[in-house]
């Protein structure tokens, strides 16, 4: 087995008496893109912020299980520097009401940053890997808002990278974006994949057929699949796996 | 026309001469003030005191009086509004004693301000031996303004978007962070707005400072926050209904200085208010 990253353990989730997860027992690759896939409501999206706590901010959410990340227990590492190394671009583009500067520069600022000119180093690189400098970067102090969909969401990795993550999270982060800048978003992944752990959790199979190396099949909380992408494609061990990508469902 | 248009035509009818029917009794007292105050105001009635048991001269430590209450109550209600607000709004959990704070908040607003007075009266005034004080006076007038700036900054800070907080906790900024950088930024706008109301109001109320802080003839400025000081309503009161025989004409334009600061008040809250606003970029 490769290097693994994240590691979790009979995993269990709850909001209030409602069961999320049920024993997830997962492990992630350093540097892979892993796609995860199902139905709605499955559990991906609590799967996905369970790795960096955010279901925490659900007050009846409750957990058991255990969650490694780099070997060390997610609980045992506050969460400002849990969030540091795991970060997470959300379904819909997400931007703050400040220009595209200050949208990147937003993190390295909490973390400390106050050298200008190393700011904007950052942001220039954040901007680089994320395939978006090229096209804002004659309007870095313009609003963030006036990006198109796409661009926000690239905005929105750039952000995430600004702060120096080990971990990309992504919920979904086509699902209000046209096929171009799905497609360059994909790219901007593929391009990613050489420095970053990144974890896909989205709707469409295709994406996480084109995307991921490995897949993981989540249903009603369990996970039911997990295997090389090619695999679960073509010849998935389990019928409900099956059913699912043949659209028999979901 | 067909029913639906008729009933629409009557519908915004009496919406409008009812939306007429606030402003005209504004209008009313704003023009009676004018008409009647505004040939007793001079450069000597705005910067001199009072002379002649309070028949001639001018109201000076008066406005100095108001302003002073107003800029204390400020510097104790404001910090302690917002921040109670903060706790209520991001950080406390919904139980028995969260509501019970909410509770008292939605109370407290429901005190007669004379209430307010009393309590001042004995707490600060006796208890802490303040004295008939600018302390105790703004002390008073703080509390009663608690409730209106609580309520209009939790509103304030609720109405900013959930995922901006979101974005900033999953960048690993911690909760503090995220309300200073990411949350009342946004809610600065609505929480002057609710400021500034209410410092209108204890700018203008008369019960909480009669027994706390107002002086009912002392022509000279004070000296320190254990000074007592005249102040614009109390000052109205008493040339009003406490001393005979003076120009009706002077206490109109007590009022209508009072109402002016007031204004002023509001007006300096819109810019502010516009100028918070721009730095929001959509």
């Amino acid at each position: 087995m490769v290097d693994a990253i994240i590691k979790t353990t009979d995993l269990n989730s709850f909001f209030g008496s409602v069961q999320a997860l049920k024993g997830i027992n997962l492990e992630v690759q350093r540097n892979e893109i892993l796609g995860v896939i199902g139905p709605s409501n499955s559990g991906k999206t609590t799967f996905l912020r369970a790795l960096n706590r955010l279901n925490y901010r659900v007050r009846s959410y409750s957990q058991t299980g255990e969650i490694l990340l780099d070997g060390q227990d997610l609980k045992a590492i506050r969460d400002n520097v849990l969030r540091k190394k795991v970060g997470i671009i959300f379904a819909l583009p997400q931007v703050l009401p400040v220009t595209i500067f200050e949208n990147v520069a937003y993190g390295p600022k909490v973390h400390g940053l106050t050298h200008r000119e190393q700011v904007d180093w950052i942001v220039e690189e954040s901007l680089k890997k994320a395939s978006l400098w090229d096209e804002v970067k004659d309007r870095l102090n313009q609003p963030a808002v006036k990006l198109s969909g796409g661009q926000q969401q690239r905005l929105c990795i750039a952000r995430t990278l600004a702060v120096g993550p080990e971990v990309i999270l992504y919920d979904e982060p086509s699902s209000g974006l046209d096929p171009i800048s799905t497609a360059k978003l994909e790219d901007t992944m593929q391009q990613l994949k050489a420095d970053y752990t990144q974890i896909l959790v989205t709707n469409n199979t295709k994406q996480a057929s084109r995307v991921s190396e490995r897949c993981a099949f989540f249903l009603m909380g369990e996970l039911v699949e997990l295997g090389p992408t090619d695999q679960i494609f073509t010849k998935p061990q389990d019928k409900r796996t099956d059913d699912y990508i043949t659209g028999r469902f979901g | 026309m067909n029913g639906a248009k008729i009933r629409q035509c009557i519908a915004f009818s009496v919406l409008g001469v009812l939306t007429l029917a606030i402003v005209v009794p504004i209008l009313l007292v704003m023009v009676y003030i004018v008409v009647n105050g505004a040939g007793a105001i001079s450069w000597e009635f705005l910067t001199a005191a009072p002379r002649q048991g309070m028949k001639a001269g001018g109201i000076f430590p008066a406005i100095v009086g108001t302003i002073l209450l107003v800029v204390g109550t400020m510097l104790f209600s404001l910090p302690l509004g917002v921040l109670s607000a903060v706790y209520l709004v991001e950080y406390a959990h919904d139980n028995l004693f969260t509501r019970l704070i909410k509770l008292s908040v939605v109370n407290l607003s429901g005190i007669p301000s004379i209430v307010y007075g009393l309590f001042g009266f004995t707490m600060f005034v006796i208890l802490l031996h303040f004295g008939t004080s600018i302390l105790a006076g703004s002390l008073t007038l703080a509390i009663m303004s608690l409730p209106v700036i609580i309520t209009a900054s939790k509103e304030a800070l609720e109405s900013v978007p959930d995922t901006y907080r979101e974005i900033s906790l999953s960048l690993g900024a911690t909760r503090w962070q995220t309300v200073r950088y990411c949350v009342l930024p946004y809610a600065i706008p609505g929480i002057l707005t609710g400021t500034v109301l209410s410092l209108s109001r204890a700018a203008g109320e008369t019960a909480p400072i009669l027994f706390t802080v107002a002086a009912f003839y002392l022509p000279r400025l004070p000296r320190g926050v254990f000074d007592q000081v005249m102040a614009l309503p109390y000052h109205l009161y008493v040339i009003s209904t406490q001393v005979p025989n003076i120009p009706l004409e002077l206490s109109f334009a007590t009022a209508l200085v009072l109402v002016g600061l007031v204004f002023l008040m509001n007006l300096v809250s819109i810019f502010l208010r516009a100028h918070y606003r721009k730095k929001r970029l959509w």
